[in-house]
């Protein structure tokens, strides 16, 4: 049993150690998020929240090119509400019978449609600068929902002695380089919850992370409570087969 | 191996035309296996296990992918959406080729601290090491797949290197690229490739198989099986033993799968590949580090590369390296240690190849690599100073207290 423990504790080590990898840049405040944890899962209501600020604010200048309007009845909202909300934005569909591109509401198979044609008239419109698609972002950065919400929250008006920021550009305690090119976006009551949730700005910045999230790990919600039920199961199955091997072994020796 | 008798007549009728009920008989359930093997044998049929869960979840995700540059990123994350437990067919995948390398490393080391490699098993050896080889390749070319940023110029350094050979060089990456940089017919080959190279390596699992049965497992105390007392049929001792350890190794691997998927991967790599941008920092997966920092370590090109690369090749040579005749560290106090600072130098170099090369980390990487290649003529003059403890006089005789045996520093005898 001794060296079975251990064989397992160097397998655990060698799988925690070897890929311990840095990661630079300042150091981010860990905040506490719904679905954290084994049994973490996401709060829909906070997530419907983040959705409104993604489509009043982000949303005019950050695509979000890999979720569908679909997606979104994940988030409490119905048929209709989906259909509605996907009917707001156009997009070019075609060739009809006459060979021409026509503009049709979109649709909820459609996926959310971006707010710049293409990434030339995006920086056209942005000073230069791309914003990128916010499918994925709270995968594609180290530190994830925290290094997102120290963006969205650790502007300074004025940069520390010694500091210079381009013209057009802005300081971030976050980012790296901390000269970044999106204004702070925002600010205490930038939008008005539906659910009549205070909107101090920590509140929806947190909000918004958790909608990015979401956007990034659809699967959250069903990967956590599968996972639970599999360990569960294949504990009990551990347990059995240590017990059979047990009883097999008993004559050997 | 034919001839056997089974009480069903129909297993029975097919036996006698093609006897694949005696071979299962007696390679899976009579195969006599020394009944001292401890925990640290269970590796190799995990690696087993792995290769199988690979198989199965690559094959589907085959199904929904797309080998082009232009769709590649989407189709994984088509994959991640839309494919009903796509999510959970990648993530076994993709971690799986972390935990393929767990079991395969620890299976390496296991066999080098008890001596494994030594004769008759250095054809064993020899076969589990160009196991590794293909392995690498196809990891390799596995994460390009995706078509991220970690992949893109991942692959461009790693298929860069080949320009180090003299002459054939450029010619060489030319023909891995398909053209003259790192686009679409690369990540066609790749996958190509990708998908061949699995079943390569189940048919070097066969042969290792074939090896190890011919000259039968090695074990804890070095020493052969003398007779039918020290050995016991590996069904159903082996078959149980290796089912707790499955267990237990599920239990880690679905952890991560389940509630750290992203643990070993790099975030880069969720952003679409971008030839104009490159990463600041690009690393390779974990289990290429401790060679990436042997790669670093060279201030030369070529020689990084030689070195690197010298670095498995010099293992195939490890069975004629090691001068001494007895095999498991348990009996040799001092390559005891000297096994555990190879171990501990293996993990400062993968440690040093996770880091940007610069300041300590160069120092401590070139001392590094002098380290894990001196290793090997240490073990050579090694057996020929060091004095063994004495030896078992077989597997069931317990070691007597005091060495009172009397046979002192015996060498085996050949099988």
């Amino acid at each position: 049993m001794r060296k079975f423990l251990t064989s397992t504790l160097a397998a655990a080590l060698m799988a925690v150690a070897v890929p311990a990898l840095a990661s630079e840049g300042p150091k981010l405040e860990h905040q506490t998020w719904a679905w954290n944890g084994p049994f973490g899962q996401y709060d829909k209501a906070q997530l419907r929240r983040g959705f409104q600020v993604f489509r009043e604010v982000c949303s005019n200048c950050h695509s979000m090119k890999l979720v569908a309007y679909r997606n979104l009845e994940y988030l409490g909202f119905s048929d209709d509400e989906v259909k509605a909300i996907a009917a707001e934005k156009q997009v070019q569909d075609g060739p009809n019978d006459q060979g021409d591109m026509y503009q049709r509401p979109a649709r909820p198979s459609d996926r959310i449609v971006p707010p710049f044609p293409n990434d030339q008239a995006a920086r056209a419109s942005n000073n230069g600068a791309l914003p990128p698609d916010l499918s994925l972002m709270n995968k594609a950065r180290a530190g994830g929902p925290d290094y997102v919400y120290g963006i969205l929250t650790n502007f300074k008006d004025n940069p520390p002695e010694g500091v210079t920021i381009p013209d057009g550009m802005y300081y971030n305690e976050t980012f790296p380089g901390h000269a970044i090119a999106m204004p702070p976006p925002i600010a205490d009551d930038l939008v008005t919850y539906a659910d009549g949730t205070k909107a101090t700005k920590e509140q929806i910045a947190k909000d918004t992370v958790a909608f990015l999230n979401w956007a990034a790990e659809p699967e959250l919600d069903q990967r956590h409570s599968l996972g639970i039920k599999a360990l569960i199961f294949v504990f009990v199955m551990t347990v059995l087969f240590y017990a059979l091997k047990r009883k097999i072994w008993a004559d050997v020796h | 191996m034919s001839g056997q008798q089974f009480d069903n007549k129909i297993v029975q009728w097919i036996d006698d035309r093609l006897p694949v009920f005696s071979i299962l008989k007696h390679s899976a359930v009579d195969y006599p296996t020394p009944k001292n093997l401890s925990y640290w044998w269970n590796f190799g049929s995990l690696a087993g296990v792995v290769l199988v869960i690979m198989l199965a979840t690559g094959i589907f995700l085959a199904m929904a992918y797309a080998a082009n540059t232009g769709l590649a990123f989407g189709a994984v994350e088509h994959i991640m959406r839309d494919v009903n437990y796509g999510w959970l067919l990648r993530y076994l995948h993709m971690n799986g080729a972390s935990f393929f390398f767990i079991c395969v490393y620890i299976h390496i080391f296991r066999g080098l601290y008890y001596g494994s490699y030594k004769a008759p098993r250095e054809l064993l050896w020899a076969i589990g090491l160009v196991i590794y080889l293909v392995m690498m390749g196809t990891a390799f070319m596995g994460y390009v797949l995706p078509w991220g940023q970690m992949s893109f110029w991942g692959a461009t350094v790693i298929t860069n290197l080949f320009s180090a050979i003299p002459v054939v060089g450029d010619y060489i990456v030319t023909l891995l690229w398909g053209g003259f940089s790192v686009d679409n017919p690369t990540l066609n080959r790749f996958f190509a490739l990708h998908y061949l190279l699995p079943f390569v390596i189940l048919g070097l699992v066969g042969l290792h198989m074939v090896a190890l049965h011919t000259t039968k497992s090695n074990n804890p105390l070095g020493i052969d099986a003398k007779g039918p007392q020290d050995t016991i049929p590996f069904h159903p001792y082996y078959t149980v033993k290796d089912l707790v350890g499955i267990g237990v190794f599920l239990l880690v691997y679905l952890a991560v799968v389940f509630f750290a998927p992203n643990f070993f991967g790099e975030p880069d790599n969720y952003v679409p590949a971008n030839p104009l941008v490159t990463p600041p920092h690009i690393v390779p997966e974990w289990y290429f580090l401790p060679f990436y920092a042997i790669l670093r370590a060279i201030p030369d090109k070529l020689g990084g590369v030689v070195a690197m690369f010298g670095a498995i090749i010099i293992l195939f040579f490890l069975p004629w390296i090691d001068s001494s005749k007895v095999r498991s560290a348990k009996f040799r106090p001092i390559f005891k240690q000297v096994f555990w600072i190879f171990l501990i130098d293996c993990l400062i170099l993968g440690y040093c190849g996770s880091q940007p090369p610069e300041g300590d980390i160069v120092v401590v990487g070139r001392i590094a690599t002098a380290v894990y290649f001196l290793f090997f003529p240490t073990l050579w003059v090694l057996g020929k100073v060091e004095k063994p403890r004495p030896l078992p006089h077989s597997i069931s005789a317990p070691v007597l207290k005091g060495g009172a045996a009397g046979h002192a520093a015996q060498p085996m005898e050949k099988a």
